[in-house]
C-alpha cells in the first residue's frame, strides 16, 4: 500500500498520514464504482438478497401448494411442451411434477443460498483472523500447531468431508437445526477458516517486520494493540478480497450437498424460514430433465448468476483495493 | 533435496493418520449400518447381523476397530491380516468376498487395468486435463500476445464463465442442450467403450481447468512481456518469433507446469458429481454409491485414496517447481 506523500517541509514522507480529503477506503471505492462489472455483480447481490428477504411478498403463489390438474406446466411463453401441454400466465416458469410453481420455489431458494453465503463468512473470518493473527504474531509452537491443522485440512478433499459430515450427523440433534443448514455452517467453517488463518498469519508474518511495527512499540504499544490497530488494519483489503471470492465456493458446495440429497431438509411448512434450496431445486429437476428442462435450468441458471456476481465484485474489489494488481491474476 | 523430499513425504504419514481417523469416527457415527437393506426387500435377521458383525470385527470396541484397519489384527479363524499399512482397504461390507482395492483398482476379467473403477476416472480426468492444455494454454498465449482484441476477450470469456459457473451447472446446460434437445447423444450410455460418449463428460469436467489454465497462461505471459531478458533479447536482433518462443513462452510456462500435477489430482477427485450425472463407471460414482450403502470400508477407502493424491499432487508443485526453475531454491 504504497502512499506517495511529497511533502514540502524538508521533504519529510510520513507513509502514514493520507493525502488530506480523500482516505484510502473511499478511493477504493470509487475505483470500485468505476468498474462496471463490478457494479453489476453488486447489483445481481443485492437483487437476491432483496428476494430472499421478502421472499413471501413477492412470490406469486405457495411455494408448497400442489395445483392439482396443473403439474408439468411448461413456462408462460411455450405454446406446448413435451408432455403436450401449453403454458399459464399464472405460473411464469412453469409447475414441477406436483404442481408446485416453479418460481415461488426459487425465489424461497434463494434465502438458503445466501445464508450460506454469508453466516459461515462471519465465523470463518473471526475465527480465522484471530487465530491467524495469533499464530503469525506469536510463532513458535502455536503457529507450528496451526501449519500441521492445515496440513490435515488440505489434504481433505473438501466436499468428501461435507458429504461423510452431513451422512454421518444428519439425523443427530445438530443435524436437525435449522433444517439442516446449521450442521452444514459448522461443516463449512471447519474446512475454511484454516485458508483465512494461513492467509493473516502470512500477512502479519511480512507486516510485523515493517518500520511502522517498531515504531509502534517504541513508544510502548502492546502486544494486542499493535496486533489489533497496526496489523489488523494493513491486512484488511487482503481479507475483503479473499472473501469475495469465497462465498461462492460456498454456494456451490450448498448446491451440489442439495443435489446428492444431503443438503436441506424440505420443509412441510411455508411459514418455516427455509423452505427449499436451489440444489434440492436441481435434484427435482433432474429426474424430469427431458419432460421439463426449465425445473433444471431456472434454479442452475440463479446459481451461476449469483457466483458470477460474487467473482466480479471479488474482481473489482481487488482491483480497486491494490491497483497494481491489476489484470494479472 | 533428497532429505526434503524424504521429510515431506514422511510427513504424510501423520496427515493421513489423521484423515483415516476423522472419517472413521463419523463413519461410525453414522445411523444404519451395513446390514440394512432397503425397507421394501426383507431384512437381515438378527442373528445373521451378530454373526457377521462377529467375522467382520464390528463386535470389537472402536479403538480396537481402527486400529485392525490401520495396522491388522487376527482375524476370526486366527490368521493375521494386515491393514492399511500393506495397502489393505479391507473387505467391502457390501461385495461379498471383494476387498476394497480390488475393487477399485481391478479390472473386469480380461481387460487390462485401465478398465478399472480407478482406471476409467483416471482416463477421464487425464482427457479433460489434455483438453485443458491443447486450448488453454495457446488461448491464454495469444491472448497475452494481443491484448484487447478478439481473442483476448474471448478468452477472458472462457475465464471468467469457466471459474465462476459450477462444473455440474455446465453439465446441466450441455446436457439439455446436446442430449435433450439437439438428440446427439446418450446422457447415459450403456458402452464407455465409444470414445465419443467421453466428449461431454471430459469437456465439462475440464472446462474449470481449461479457464484457470487460460487465465494463468495469459496472466504469466504478461508478467514476462515486461522482464528484462525479453527487451534484451529484443534488442539484440532476434526474431520475434524466436523472442516469443524461446524467451517468453518457456518462461511464462513455468507457472503453468507446476499446477499441472493438482491440476490432475482435482479432477480425478472432484470428478464425482459429474460421473454420478454421467452414470460413468468411474471412482466418484463408487463413492457416491458406498455413502447411500454406508459401505464403511469402502468410504474409507476411497477417501483416503483422494486425500494421497490430494496430498502428493501438491507436494509435486514445491518439486516441480524447483526443477524446472533454477532460480528457485529450497529453504528449507
Amino acid at each position: 500500500m504504497a502512499v506517495e506523500t511529497t511533502t514540502s517541509q524538508g521533504g519529510i514522507v510520513d507513509l502514514g498520514v493520507m493525502p488530506k480529503g480523500r482516505s484510502l477506503g473511499s478511493e477504493a471505492l470509487q475505483r470500485l464504482l468505476r468498474n462496471k462489472a463490478a457494479v453489476l455483480g453488486m447489483i445481481i447481490i443485492a437483487f437476491f438478497l432483496f428476494v430472499a428477504v421478502f421472499a413471501p411478498y413477492i412470490a406469486p403463489h405457495n411455494p408448497l401448494q400442489f395445483h392439482s390438474g396443473q403439474d408439468y406446466l411448461p413456462p408462460a411463453w411455450v405454446e406446448e411442451s413435451n408432455s403436450g401441454k401449453s403454458g399459464d400466465p399464472a405460473f411464469i416458469f412453469g409447475t414441477d411434477t406436483l404442481g408446485r410453481d416453479v418460481l415461488s420455489r426459487v425465489i424461497y431458494g434463494a434465502r438458503v443460498s445466501m445464508v450460506v453465503g454469508f453466516i459461515p463468512t462471519i465465523v470463518i473470518l473471526i475465527v480465522g483472523t484471530f487465530i491467524g493473527m495469533v499464530a503469525g504474531f506469536m510463532g513458535g509452537r502455536i503457529d507450528n500447531l496451526l501449519m500441521r491443522f492445515t496440513d490435515v485440512v488440505y489434504a481433505f478433499p473438501d466436499l468428501l468431508f461435507f458429504i461423510i459430515v452431513m451422512v454421518a450427523l444428519r439425523d443427530s440433534q445438530i443435524g436437525q437445526l435449522m433444517n439442516g443448514l446449521f450442521l452444514l455452517f459448522i461443516a463449512l467453517a471447519i474446512v475454511n477458516w484454516v485458508g483465512v488463518a494461513r492467509l493473516v498469519r502470512g500477512q502479519v508474518l511480512s507486516l510485523k517486520q515493517k518500520e511502522f511495527v517498531e515504531a509502534a512499540r517504541s513508544i510502548g504499544a502492546k502486544n494486542p494493540r499493535i496486533m489489533f490497530r497496526h496489523l489488523l488494519p494493513n491486512s484488511v483489503s487482503v481479507l475483503v478480497v479473499s472473501t469475495a471470492f469465497s462465498i461462492p465456493g460456498l454456494i456451490i458446495t450448498e448446491a451440489i450437498l442439495g443435489y446428492l440429497g444431503l443438503g436441506l431438509r424440505p420443509a412441510t411448512d411455508v411459514n418455516q424460514f427455509f423452505v427449499t434450496s436451489w440444489g434440492a431445486l436441481l435434484l427435482e429437476g433432474q429426474t424430469a430433465i427431458n419432460a421439463q428442462p426449465w425445473m433444471l435450468l431456472t434454479p442452475a441458471i440463479c446459481i451461476a448468476l449469483v457466483v458470477l456476481a460474487f467473482t466480479f465484485v471479488g474482481d473489482g474489489l481487488r482491483d480497486a483495493l491494490d491497483p497494481r494488481m491489476r489484470g494479472t491474476q | 533435496m533428497t532429505t526434503y523430499v524424504f521429510r515431506r513425504l514422511l510427513w504424510l504419514i501423520p496427515v493421513l493418520v489423521a484423515v483415516s481417523a476423522i472419517t472413521f469416527i463419523l463413519m461410525h457415527n453414522t445411523p444404519g449400518g451395513p446390514w440394512d437393506r432397503d425397507l421394501s426387500s426383507r431384512q437381515v435377521d438378527e442373528s445373521t447381523q451378530k454373526r457377521l458383525n462377529e467375522a467382520y470385527g464390528l463386535d470389537k470396541p472402536l479403538w480396537r476397530q481402527y486400529l485392525a484397519y490401520v495396522i491388522g489384527d487376527v482375524n476370526s479363524k486366527g490368521k493375521f491380516v494386515c491393514g492399511l499399512m500393506c495397502g489393505n482397504l479391507g473387505p467391502s461390507y457390501r461385495v461379498r468376498g471383494r476387498n476394497v482395492q480390488d475393487m477399485l483398482f481391478e479390472p473386469p476379467e480380461n481387460k487390462p487395468i485401465w478398465y478399472s473403477r480407478f482406471g476409467y476416472s483416471l482416463r477421464l480426468g487425464l482427457i479433460a486435463l489434455t483438453l485443458a492444455i491443447v486450448i488453454g494454454i495457446p488461448l491464454g498465449t495469444v491472448a497475452a500476445l494481443k491484448q484487447n482484441s478478439l481473442i483476448d476477450y474471448l478468452s477472458l470469456f472462457i475465464a471468467t464463465a469457466g471459474i465462476s459457473v459450477p462444473n455440474f451447472v455446465i453439465a446441466i446446460f450441455l446436457i439439455i442442450i446436446f442430449a435433450s434437445m439437439l438428440h446427439l447423444v446418450n446422457v447415459v450410455p450403456k458402452d464407455w467403450g465409444d470414445l465419443r460418449v467421453w466428449i461431454l463428460p471430459a469437456v465439462v469436467l475440464g472446462f474449470g481447468t481449461l479457464a484457470y489454465t487460460t487465465r494463468l497462461t495469459r496472466a504469466s505471459m504478461l508478467e514476462v512481456m515486461r522482464q528484462d531478458y525479453v527487451r534484451t533479447a529484443r534488442a539484440k536482433g532476434l526474431n520475434e518469433r524466436t523472442v516469443v518462443t524461446v524467451h517468453m513462452i518457456k518462461n511464462a510456462l513455468i507457472p503453468v507446469v507446476t499446477i499441472l500435477g493438482p491440476a490432475l489430482a482435482g479432477l480425478v477427485t472432484g470428478s464425482f458429481i459429474i460421473e454420478t450425472m454421467f452414470g460413468f463407471p468411474g471412482m466418484g460414482r463408487a463413492y457416491v454409491q458406498s455413502i447411500q450403502q454406508r459401505d464403511y470400508s469402502m468410504i474409507m477407502g476411497t477417501t483416503l485414496i483422494y486425500a494421497v493424491l490430494v496430498a502428493v499432487a501438491n507436494l509435486s508443485v514445491d518439486f516441480i517447481y524447483v526443477l524446472i526453475d533454477p532460480r528457485i531454491r529450497l529453504n528449507e
